[in-house]
């Protein structure tokens, strides 16, 4: 009899997300939605929009802004916080550097990724948010495989891998001390591909940099760049205009673009399950060690 | 052409699966093996996998490091914690809780068990039914893991011997009697070599049934949720105090248990007020039903007064009311139960309190007897308690519905999660 009370993996995932949405506004204070302007922050605010309505979803936007952001990420967010009405705070790494929080890195393969922690960190503390909601999925990397939906964060902002708090059913446990925080990961159970057939089959909006279009780029062991005021090119290496697009959105210091004609949805979600290579494959955050996601994840990163 | 058609995908389901073992069994290579053969591993992971076996000296490509996840698992070349790992095939979506099989990791075995629909059991072609066997099938049987599928590994090495085979298929079999498994199917598997995990094996043409991955593409999805007794634990009260929607109130949650329509007479907990659902309401949509487990929004027919930890509920079918419980726990924490202790509890969307009243038995799960002298619960134990809370929770017995007769235990002075529990009303495990 119950063969028509089946749903889809889509539905499933969507619940899933919805309920953990709804989990953090009622169980914190001061909840905040990290926002990077990537398809992953982009599908978590179109969750909390639906999980929300018709109330708008009881948390701001925030941003953490290295400076090195793609024209195109800056247009949409601010297009994105007007239509919804939604709060914006912005965490500038550029100002985490005039007060001298965090040094600058040195060279041409200079990256402002890892510097984010600090001024991440520096903005939840500043705002005394309890609870950061995250869009880490745990098909990522390794270390993301083996984290919570609701992870628990010490004082210092820090993650311990090896002492996380077991998590059971659909029952969260979001008890903290002062001055403690959570990260909530609402989409953790999600696959890249998950989030592509739920932009097309939501019909979401997104930044034009997913789609293919003609850009100046430079070719970094095997990387391809983007061209960018603040980006310098190493012995050898030289600007060339390529078709390419995102396939995920960072900094564009750390951002690989792909070499792709895939100008739809469908054709992305095409080429997606043709392609060989994982999305972090791109990252060059990712590149620095085996554990380097480890590593920063202890931190505080995202 | 791609192995996911753009219709298709919007029809797949999902499937959330269990596997218990330890590196003896190759359940790392199990998984390693399911991934690879169905093509979810990248070339970038590949080449990862590839670097990791040279550097180990390890001849051929070593499917096991595939799962590798956190530094200390990497060293000590063991699975720790649970870890999620995730493939699609163009029928369904897979979710797999990878846990570690040893004893003193039963807590996370237990984790990756409560959200499971199936189990995956490795038993040693060589060995046959062990006390680890043993210990599996309980934690599946206690976490009412409805459909078990017990992989005979290995048969590469007892040549690929049917009766070999059968003869564990029948020592597990005589075993299971004594626990709840709903649905259990039996393959022979040679995870190494790939025998019958994606591809049929050649060497065993006396197996006339699935591969694995057949196995799991065909279980039953959809079904595990109750259908029968409405349960809405309210989450979050919904008032936008706008001007379009200035005297709106919906009541958010996530369906657990039954099926609700517009026009259905509700029951509010504790209150026992009355009123009928006006809507059922999913973003700008109206439903015409919702079950479990969907997150949903209901609008009333009367003002009454429900908030957060609420239950919304049939007339006709209700949950047990109670401040006393019997529960079957598992102790997750370093630090032992306290008999009279003080924890905190959260059951649904409800934060109560609760005193621990008696230990009735802890429950040796390597042999499934009963220890009845032994009254100190500690980590990784398995025990039948009863509790008494400061106010009352609405309950299932957890067999009848794993949403409302589930439990966490938390300790209130550190904040962590030290137990977890299961309701029972019907009798015993």
């Amino acid at each position: 009899m119950n063969s028509k009370y089946n749903l889809t993996h889509l539905e499933e995932l969507e619940f899933e997300s919805m309920y953990v949405m709804r989990e953090v506004a009622a169980q914190f204070e001061r909840p905040a939605l990290l926002f990077s302007g990537g398809k992953d922050s982009i599908v978590m605010v179109h969750i909390a929009m639906k999980a929300f309505y018709p109330g708008p979803f009881p948390f701001p936007l925030l941003h953490i802004d290295t400076g090195h952001n793609f024209d195109e990420t800056i247009v949409y967010r601010d297009n994105l916080v007007k239509k919804l009405g939604a709060t914006l705070i912005v965490g500038s790494v550029q100002q985490s550097i005039d007060q001298r929080r965090v040094v600058e890195e040195k060279g041409a393969t200079a990256s402002r990724n890892i510097l984010q922690t600090t001024t991440l960190l520096d903005t939840i503390e500043q705002y005394k948010f309890d609870a950061a909601i995250g869009g880490g999925r745990r098909d990522e990397e390794k270390a993301r495989a083996k984290e919570r939906f609701f992870s628990h964060r010490d004082e210092f902002g820090q993650w311990d891998p090896k002492n996380q708090r077991p998590e059971l059913w659909n029952i969260f446990n979001g008890r903290k001390n002062i001055g403690e925080h959570f990260r909530i990961f609402p989409i953790s159970n999600w696959t890249e591909m998950d989030v592509w057939q739920y932009i097309l089959k939501e019909n979401i909006e997104l930044p034009e940099l997913y789609f293919t279009h003609q850009r100046e780029v430079f070719n970094r062991d095997g990387v391809w760049l983007a061209k960018y005021p603040f980006m310098t090119l190493k012995e050898g290496e030289f600007y060339e205009t390529k078709t390419v697009r995102c396939r995920t959105i960072g900094d564009v210091s750390c951002t690989g673009l792909t070499l792709s004609t895939a100008n739809s949805l469908e054709e992305i979600i095409q080429e997606i399950a043709a392609t060989r290579i994982t999305e972090r494959g791109g990252r060059a955050d990712d590149k620095r060690s085996e554990a380097a996601m480890e590593d920063r994840k202890k931190e505080g990163y995202f | 052409m791609s192995k996911f058609s753009s219709k298709g995908y919007l029809d797949m389901e999902l499937l959330r699966f269990t596997t218990a073992g330890s590196v003896d069994d190759g359940k790392s290579t199990l998984i390693g093996r399911l991934l690879y053969d169905s093509k979810s591993i990248f070339e970038d992971q590949l080449e990862a996998v590839k670097r990791a076996s040279l550097r180990r000296g390890t001849e051929h490509l070593d499917l096991a490091l595939v799962t590798d996840g956190l530094r200390a698992e990497r060293e000590q070349g063991i699975t720790i914690d649970v870890a999620y790992r995730y493939f699609a095939t163009p029928k369904r979506k897979f979710i797999i809780a990878d846990t570690p099989g040893h004893i003193q990791y039963t807590r996370n075995m237990v984790t990756g068990a409560s959200t499971a629909d199936a189990a995956i059991i490795l038993i040693d072609g060589r060995n046959g039914v062990t006390e680890q066997t043993c210990r599996h099938s309980y934690i599946a049987s206690l976490l009412q893991i409805p459909h078990v599928i017990i992989c005979v590994n290995k048969m590469d090495l007892v040549d690929f011997a049917e009766q070999r085979f059968l003869k564990i298929k029948e020592d597990f079999t005589a075993f299971s009697r004594q626990l709840h498994i709903p649905n259990l199917t039996y393959v022979p598997i040679s995870a190494l070599h790939g025998d019958n995990v994606v591809e049929p094996s050649v060497n065993m043409p006396w197996y006339e049934g699935g591969t694995l991955l057949q196995v799991l593409e065909t279980i039953p999805v959809g079904n595990d949720h109750n259908m029968e007794d409405g349960r809405f634990p309210v989450q979050y009260v919904i008032r936008p105090l706008s001007d379009q929607f200035h005297d709106y109130r919906g009541y958010a949650g996530r369906v657990a248990g039954g099926v609700f329509k517009p026009g259905d007479e509700v029951v509010a907990l504790p209150s026992m007020f009355k009123s009928k659902i006006k809507t059922i309401e999913s973003y700008k949509a109206q439903l015409e039903k919702a079950w479990a487990p969907m997150s949903v929004t209901f609008t009333l027919d009367d003002d009454i007064d429900v908030s957060r930890g609420d239950m919304l509920v049939k007339p006709d079918n209700m949950p047990k009311v109670t401040q006393d419980l019997k529960v079957m726990l598992c102790w997750m924490n370093e630090k032992p139960l306290q008999i009279n202790g003080k924890y905190a509890i959260k059951h649904t969307t409800r934060d109560v309190r609760c005193i621990i009243k008696s230990v009735e038995y802890k429950v040796n799960v390597n042999t499934l007897e009963r220890i009845k002298e032994d009254g100190e619960v500690g980590l990784n134990d398995i025990a039948c308690i009863t509790m008494r809370t400061t106010s009352p929770l609405f309950i299932d017995d957890y067999g009848q519905n794993r949403r409302t007769g589930s439990m966490i235990i938390i300790d209130e002075a550190t904040n962590n999660t030290v137990g977890v529990g299961m309701v029972t009303l019907n009798g015993d495990f």
